[in-house]
């Protein structure tokens, strides 16, 4: 595709049961009611002048340079702020409306620096556009009286500039920031010809200000006032890819826009459906790591893991690597092989590994990093409703009334839905936040959380069933709904146990340690406030009774009705950009693809006809299994794709021992991550810009990810899992990724419909595609649950076992911020080390005091498993008793602390809750010092040889 | 693997599934190890002393 910027239709669609019809320029043309003339015109094909207005903000009026003018009507209305009517009959092109633009922008020119030859926006610029639309010739004032030239451009955010003389103070970044960012931080300063736009306080720049670093202002800016630092480094564009974003599971479309095979910029699609046009600043910027000097691109071996790296071809590394594996098969049976692979690969790649791991090693075990984030999703929805997904698409939020968001934190994790939460509140929705923080959804410009209930870590269970009791008992339930899509013997059960006075607000008060008062009104509201939607994440998972939060969530739901239509459900706000996928592609140990258990004997036999291979019928083991049995010498061998379990999994020094104790560790990313310390085999991998591939993110959206470029180490991810089969003596033959989506199609029913020409043809869909469904399914469980009848479950509150105490007084929650993401691999290697240089140790200010410690000093987090050291920050954002960290720098380590405790039922670790004491520190501890000694030693590459 | 993590593991569902009852409990518990346990984990907690396993644990096991 050439580069053209996306059509901009003025302002927003407008979704509207009626219609109206009215004539334009001689055109008939039938619009949704409530759009406006601008927009209606350019459906028609037409174009009226414009520069305050961008169809992402609504019509504001401002610029006078889209006047049109209206029969019947006096004057010469704004076509941004004028509604389409029935009958209306409108010109925009007349002499009078010509002369009267002229003059709009010889004024603007006026106070524009005229260095366009010069300027990097230069033809990609709608100032320059206008001028040429309404035929300005010459400027009659001259630049003597007061302007803005010569003001100096704020340089301080990383990826954007902001340069005040090309600024027309059109507003648009302004209003993007409100209207589709949320967060409020620029400001239009002074009046008239003063007006100027600032970020923040008057000292401020952009860097120091609010500002998320979104992009959104950058996006809506007509001129070069604010740009991306890459267009002016690299110049405009030439070519533009649509793809999908491999941070979040938000699932945000975006336009790679290149210059050649150079990445230019990263432009959201206003036609993706996940994100409407909107991104966060991970997936707009933080893309300079695929680049990064540390990314390896060439194989490589060593025979132990005391010895230096060895550059090898892609031949040598794949024979030896098929060598190790298949004499430990030999010696020690296929159950003492394994994979991980990771939710940041496309679904066919995930698909690969748990083939290979199932139809080429011959184990089951095979699992995804799903297991340490929502595996708890996936056993409860699944025990509840039927299918391990959540219920709604992202746009069924703009028909809710009550949001309830659980042990999630969208402003930092998922900023895009955040935005779209924001937008809803804003428009009057009620707002229940649970959670031990006081997050930025709690409180933020023009967003007040109706209730914040402040658990104390590891009693969700307890505050949910809380909340069941206070419907049931005060009469709240929608029986009617229950009747008809419930099991009602198992809900009356549900009844007896959620009504006992254990389970009242007022008896668990010490236990949640929230207000009794806050419980039975959060109830109220969400049950009675009209349409309710509860939104979760790891906050919910991540604990030793995470499945029975999840299911504790669904029971609620269904107690109130609220599933089944847009506007409610439950959902699971995925971390990973693919998690739901990886999940879908049976990455798991005792799943197939699409859920179905491997003791299935009609489901195993459509894989084995299809692959030809006979499978093992039993479940494999789970990454922490894997590791457990590597200490006792039954597992040895492990192909570990995308993922770094020793920074991201529990208890980092168990790993590392069970790391240590295997005879095979291969490890296929882009970078030596910790657990290549503990390598043998290191294969290069590609990034999401040089595959071809779907990402699923959380409303279950399936989504093309296109080749932007070649992959810099030669090969696609899928191509090396194949090679490596084909190695081990494996004769696959795929020469597309599209063959492996078929393939996924042919096995899997809820995948029935899905395949690469019909997702090019409708942009994205949502499974199951099937001929149920053959568009896909935006809302699930309309008719009737996937598994029948609704179940209830009972879920007791049984308290986690790791408990305070007077050597571990505080607990500790760990967490993600905005700025990087997960254990960092990728966002630590972009400027996003601007705003997190380092993991720091949130503590209230009581507890510090109580220690000693102010803020910034260097604190000693310890635990019952271990302690390492990193900086406090003071602050009442976390409650007494609770401390909170990120886990994106190894340095750190934060899970070097966390414990073995999991959940009950998918081993799930129990991140959220570690009992920990902090202590004044002057330095790093033991294990750190002798980890970075370690990290060192394991990431020699030994020099190639010279050529003889 | 280590014995004293797979019966707490296992002792870890047991008091999740304990609100059902004991004999609920039970066949919950049993079916559970069956659906997610990789074979050499059962295996080793079969050959484990009952005696060393809460009682929902140990009847759960012997239906294994
Ligand atoms: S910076 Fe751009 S978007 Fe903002 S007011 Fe100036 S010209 Fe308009
Ligand atoms: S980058 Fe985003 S948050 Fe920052 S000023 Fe622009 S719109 Fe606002
Ligand atoms: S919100 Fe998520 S998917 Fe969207 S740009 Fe940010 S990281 Fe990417
Ligand atoms: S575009 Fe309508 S007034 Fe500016």
């Amino acid at each position: 595709m050439g580069y053209e910027r996306q059509a901009d239709f003025g302002t927003p669609e407008v979704q509207s049961g009626t219609s109206v019809t009215l004539t334009i320029d001689g055109r008939e043309i039938t619009v949704p009611a409530g759009t406006s003339v601008m927009r209606a015109a350019s459906q028609s094909g037409g174009s009226i002048p414009k520069l305050c207005a961008t169809d992402s903000l609504q019509g504001f009026g401002s610029c006078r340079l889209c006047l049109v003018e209206i029969e019947g009507r006096k004057g010469t209305p704004s076509s941004c702020t004028t509604l389409a009517e029935d009958g209306m009959v409108v010109h925009t092109q007349t002499e009078r409306l010509a002369k009267l633009r002229r003059g709009v922008m010889e004024l603007y020119i006026s106070d524009h620096p005229l260095d366009c030859l010069t300027c990097s926006a230069n033809n990609d610029c709608e100032l320059q556009d206008m001028a040429a639309a309404v035929g300005l010739r010459d400027v009659r004032y001259g630049y003597e009286g007061e302007n803005h030239l010569g003001t100096k451009p704020d340089l301080s955010n990383p990826y954007f500039l902001f340069a005040p003389d090309k600024c027309i103070v059109c507003s648009r970044c302004v209003r993007a920031c409100d209207e589709v960012q949320g967060t409020l931080a620029l400001t239009v300063d002074g009046r008239g010809f003063a007006s100027k736009i600032s970020a923040g306080q008057p000292s401020d720049n952009f860097l120091s200000s609010e500002c998320v670093s979104c992009g959104a202002c950058v996006q809506a800016c007509p001129t070069s006032a604010l740009m991306e630092k890459s267009v002016k480094q690299m110049g405009k564009p030439e070519r533009s890819v649509v793809t999908t974003c491999a941070y979040c599971g938000v699932g945000c479309a975006f336009r790679a826009e290149l210059k050649g095979e150079q990445l230019v910029r990263m432009v959201p699609w206003k036609d993706g459906k996940a994100n409407h046009g909107h991104s966060c600043v991970k997936g707009r910027f933080a893309w300079g790591y695929a680049n990064h000097q540390d990314r390896i691109t060439t194989p490589m071996i060593r025979q132990s893991v005391t010895e230096p790296w060895r550059e090898v071809s892609w031949e040598e590394a794949l024979a030896f690597t098929a060598g190790r594996l298949n004499a430990i098969r030999e010696k020690h049976g296929p159950r003492a092989l394994g994979g991980i692979t990771s939710s940041r690969c496309t679904n066919e790649e995930t698909f690969l590994v748990q083939k290979l791991v199932r139809a080429g090693f011959g184990s089951n075990n095979i699992d995804n990093c799903a297991r340490v984030c929502h595996s708890p999703t996936g056993y409860g929805l699944k025990t509840t409703f039927g299918t391990s997904a959540g219920t709604q698409n992202f746009d069924s939020v703009d028909q809710a009334d009550v949001i309830m968001v659980i042990g999630a934190n969208p402003p930092d994790a998922h900023p895009v839905f955040a935005s779209r939460i924001k937008q809803r509140v804003r428009q009057g929705a009620k707002l229940i936040v649970v959670d031990p923080r006081r997050t930025d959804l709690v409180h933020s410009p023009h967003v007040e959380a109706a209730h914040h209930l402040a658990l104390r870590p590891g009693t969700n269970v307890a505050v949910l069933t809380a909340l069941a009791h206070v419907t049931v008992t005060e009469g709240l339930a929608h029986e009617d709904f229950i009747r008809e899509r419930c099991d009602w013997d198992e809900y009356q059960d549900w009844v007896r146990f959620v009504s006992e006075e254990r389970h009242s607000p007022e008896f668990l008060e010490p236990v949640t340690g929230v207000p009794a008062s806050e419980i039975r009104a959060a109830a109220r509201l969400y049950a009675t406030g009209g349409n309710g939607a509860i939104y979760y994440g790891l906050g919910v998972t991540e604990h030793s009774q995470g499945s029975s939060a999840v299911m504790a969530i669904a029971n609620l739901a269904m107690a109130t009705g609220n599933i089944g239509r847009p506007g409610v459900g439950v959902n699971p706000l995925r971390g990973q950009n693919n998690v739901q996928g990886a999940c879908d592609m049976g990455a798991f140990p005792h799943e197939l693809p699409g859920y179905r258990h491997i003791s299935d004997v009609s489901v195993r036999s459509a894989f084995e006809q299809d692959w030809g291979v006979t499978l093992d019928s039993e479940p494999g083991l789970r990454i922490n299994n894997m590791i457990d049995a590597a200490l006792d010498g039954s597992f040895l061998g492990v192909y570990i794709q995308g993922e770094d379990i020793l920074q991201s999994d529990p208890n980092t020094k168990h790993v590392a021992e069970g790391l240590a104790a295997m005879e095979c560790v291969i490890v296929h990313d882009l970078f030596l991550n910790e657990t290549a310390n503990y390598a043998h085999v290191f294969l290069p991998g590609s990034t999401f810009l040089e595959k071809n591939g779907t990402f699923t993110n959380a409303e279950r959206r399936i989504q093309p990810v296109r080749k932007v470029m070649e992959p810099a180490n030669g090969l696609e991810d899928w191509e090396v899992t194949q090679a490596l089969a084909r190695a081990m003596g494996i004769d696959w033959n795929y020469t597309h990724a599209s063959q492996i989506l078929d393939e996924i199609a042919r096995l899997t029913p809820t995948f029935k419909g899905v395949s690469f020409a019909r997702l090019e043809q409708e942009g994205s869909l949502q499974w199951p595609v099937n001929d149920a469904f053959p568009d896909g399914s935006p809302v699930m469980h309309v008719d009737g649950f996937v598994r029948g009848k609704g179940k209830f479950v009972v879920t007791d509150y049984v308290p986690t076992d790791e408990k305070t105490g007077p050597r571990y007084p505080l607990l500790l929650t760990t967490g993600r911020i905005l700025t990087q993401y997960n254990v960092g691999a990728q966002t630590r290697r972009t400027a996003q080390t601007v705003w997190h240089p380092e993991d720091l140790l949130e503590i209230h200010p009581t507890d510090a005091e109580n220690r000693g410690v102010c803020d910034g000093d260097w604190v000693r987090l310890a635990s019952r498993t271990g302690e390492t050291t990193l900086r406090a920050r003071v602050t009442d954002r976390v409650a007494p008793g609770v401390v909170y960290t990120t886990f994106h720098h190894p340095e750190t380590q934060a899970n070097v602390v966390t414990t073995e405790y999991s959940d009950w039922a998918t081993n799930c670790p129990e991140y959220k809750v570690t009992a920990v004491q902090v202590t004044p520190s002057n330095g790093p501890s033991d294990w750190q010092e002798d980890y970075a000694e370690l990290s060192a030693q394991s990431r020699r590459i030994a020099d190639a040889e010279p050529a003889e | 693997m280590d014995i004293e993590r797979l019966r707490y593991m296992a002792d870890q569902i047991a008091r999740n599934f304990a609100a059902l009852g004991e004999e609920q409990a039970i066949a919950a518990t049993a079916d559970h190890l069956v659906k997610f346990w990789d074979p050499r984990m059962r295996e080793q907690i079969k050959a484990d002393d009952p005696a060393a396993l809460s009682p929902v644990v140990a009847a759960a096991v012997a239906r294994l």
